[in-house]
């Protein structure tokens, strides 16, 4: 750990304290503490939103990902930002801002319980959150704790683990949404820095945009190096791999893991994220919606698009230095960005990196905390007429469980699952997508949608994302182990050709979406929710 | 085009910016459209707050 790292990281931890310090003296009563007064300024919305979607894993996991598969992973980029962005702010967000405030909901479990005026829709979503986001928020923790590890010398794995959860923990825990929206908008900023030092590296190193990418190309085609290259890929060009720069053959092994679990998985998984649903509650109007697009769109291509982009062209880098491919001289894919900063950057940007990846952990974490606290605290234990001291010191006590059940899970999951980081993102986004989508969807647009067909599509989501993960989906059912212990193999599908490479979200949202609308056609009119209530909710939507 | 491998890759790579300025021109476009928190809204918070003070003052 040079000098300069060390006073860099101390800054930043004394900017983060100040940033703690200002959410706590302005945090009045529970809708500042939940929902930072409804009045959050666009731009801070914008970045708050960007940098809770992105996390470490995001950059460092799926940028090693594109390491592996190549710029195939750009189409997961096109998702966050169409998807993700244009879509959930244009048409999600709207809606939810007028809902919630109709409704005067303060987390996303109270607005689908209150739109569908059902307590166990709030019940059944807050216990989601608080038994599976910690899981996704364990997976961030260790993502950031192994960057410190490596990027400090003297300091073990345990050491950077807690040193990383007790910071975001005590500005999360005094601060509340003020604080989260004030320190993601900062740490924000450090990432896009961070990521345009790194794009226009790569691309000046390499010669520019278009010979980076053809060499690129040539390093699978070339005969100069085809042969070597193939030889470090066999396997893989036996699912179906044609190079960094052309897609998978169509429906290989490769193929359906890039779309269905990379692409599709996480693409439409982000749009009924609870944590990230709650921000479009913490601005005063749809103006300011508007005006958050702009940056929220820019702010992901810069974070998943280099991202992807960097992690492909690294082969480049290690095959012209190295002679190998940037997985093998890694040793995974989950290496190959910190092995790429330091073998080719120069030592300079390392502390720029250090604290861009450190905050994209921090801003996703604070607000999984935020999240979980709030469901623990206001849905589960808490009642909506509870004087507002009372509210926040149970909201405190939540978080507090929150982040010492998130603390436990990461010390206890990379024992147990290999790949931890990516199996505990994708659990939580194929969860939420699978369980909440069709519900929310429908809270927000369809005025006749009765609470049965709600539940019941929330249940069925549920359980099948639930039971595919464990039985058919090898990535997960390999690590859950459930499949194994019942029927001595790893998947009930491990002979087929498709269906175990097959993402849960796919089947599971079908599910649901397919519940949700026979359940409606089935039951009566007379279930469809009084009048008054829609009025009341829908009031100012157009 | 651009060193690319196949078509598709083109594709989502010029997508990938396509998108993000739909993104920055929507936001120009709507910059100072979409209504402004209106009167009954301020007012409705308004109520709500005072009704929280009025639990509180529990005490």
């Amino acid at each position: 750990m040079t000098l300069t790292t060390t006073i860099v990281i101390v800054v930043y931890i004394g900017v983060l304290a100040f940033l703690g310090y200002l959410g706590y003296i302005k945090t009045k009563n529970t809708q500042d503490y939940y929902l930072a007064g409804r009045k959050a300024n666009p731009i801070i919305m914008a970045l708050s939103y960007g940098s809770t979607f992105i996390s470490t894993s995001a950059i460092v996991g799926f940028g090693g990902t594109a390491g592996v598969f190549g710029f195939s992973l750009l189409w997961l980029t096109f998702l966050n930002i169409f998807l993700g962005i244009f879509i959930a702010f244009v048409f999600f967000g709207k809606r939810t801002r007028r809902i919630g405030l109709n409704t005067q909901s303060h987390t996303f479990a109270e607005l689908l319980g209150k739109r569908y005026d059902s307590k166990l829709i709030r019940k059944f979503v807050a216990v989601v959150i608080f038994l599976f986001m910690p899981i996704y928020a364990a997976a961030v923790m260790i993502g950031g704790a192994k960057f410190l590890e490596a990027g400090f010398q003297n300091l073990d794995y345990n050491t950077a683990l807690f040193i990383f959860a007790a910071i975001v923990a005590a500005y999360v825990f005094f601060g509340g949404m003020k604080t989260v929206m004030y320190s993601d908008a900062l740490q924000g900023t450090l990432m896009l820095v961070g990521m345009s030092i790194l794009l226009v590296f790569v691309y000046a190193k390499l010669g520019g945009v278009t010979t980076a990418h053809q060499k690129l190309t040539d390093l699978f085609n070339s005969a100069a190096t085809r042969e070597a290259v193939a030889a470090q890929t066999e396997k893989f060009r036996a699912g179906g791999f044609q190079g960094w720069t052309s897609m998978p053959v169509f429906l290989s092994a490769n193929w359906l893991t890039v779309v269905t679990s990379i692409v599709l998985g996480v693409g439409i998984g982000v749009l009924a994220q609870p944590q990230l649903a709650v921000r479009f509650m913490t601005v005063k109007s749809d103006r300011e919606i508007n005006r958050a697009v702009p940056t929220g769109g820019f702010f992901i291509l810069m974070m998943t698009g280099v991202a992807f982009t960097v992690g492909a062209l690294t082969n480049v880098f290690f095959f012209e230095k190295y002679g190998q491919i940037s997985a093998v001289y890694a040793g995974g894919a989950d290496s190959v960005i910190p092995k790429f900063i330091e073998s080719f950057l120069p030592g300079w940007f390392f502390p720029i990196f250090l604290i861009a990846l450190l905050s994209a952990g921090m801003s996703t974490m604070s607000s999984q905390f935020h999240t979980i606290g709030t469901a623990i605290g206001r849905d589960l234990l808490g009642k909506d007429d509870m004087d507002q001291k009372k509210a926040m010191l149970i909201t405190r006590i939540g978080m507090i469980i929150a982040i010492v059940y998130t603390i436990i899970l990461a010390y206890a999951l990379p024992k147990i699952w290999s790949d931890s980081i990516a199996i505990s993102t994708g659990l939580f986004m194929g969860l939420c997508a699978a369980a909440f989508l069709p519900m929310y969807v429908g809270a927000l647009y369809l005025k006749k949608l009765t609470k049965t067909a709600a539940v019941s599509g929330m249940i069925a989501g549920f359980s099948t994302s639930l039971l595919w993960m464990m039985f058919i989906h090898t990535k997960e059912s390999t690590a859950m182990k459930i499949c194994k212990l019942l029927f001595g193999k790893v998947s009930l599908a491990e002979t087929s050709k498709y269906t175990q490479f097959v993402d849960p979200i796919i089947i599971a949202l079908s599910i649901s979406i397919i519940v949700t609308i026979v359940v409606q056609l089935i039951v009566s009119k007379k279930k469809q929710l009084p009048k008054e209530h829609i009025d009341k909710c829908f009031e100012g939507v157009k | 085009m651009l060193g690319m491998g196949d078509a598709q890759i083109l594709a989502v790579y010029i997508l990938c910016i396509l998108s993000s300025l739909l993104c920055i021109v929507y936001g120009i476009l709507k910059w100072n459209k979409g209504e402004d928190a209106s009167p009954q809204e301020i007012a409705k918070e308004i109520d709500w707050e005072k009704k929280e003070l009025e639990i509180d003052d529990l005490d």
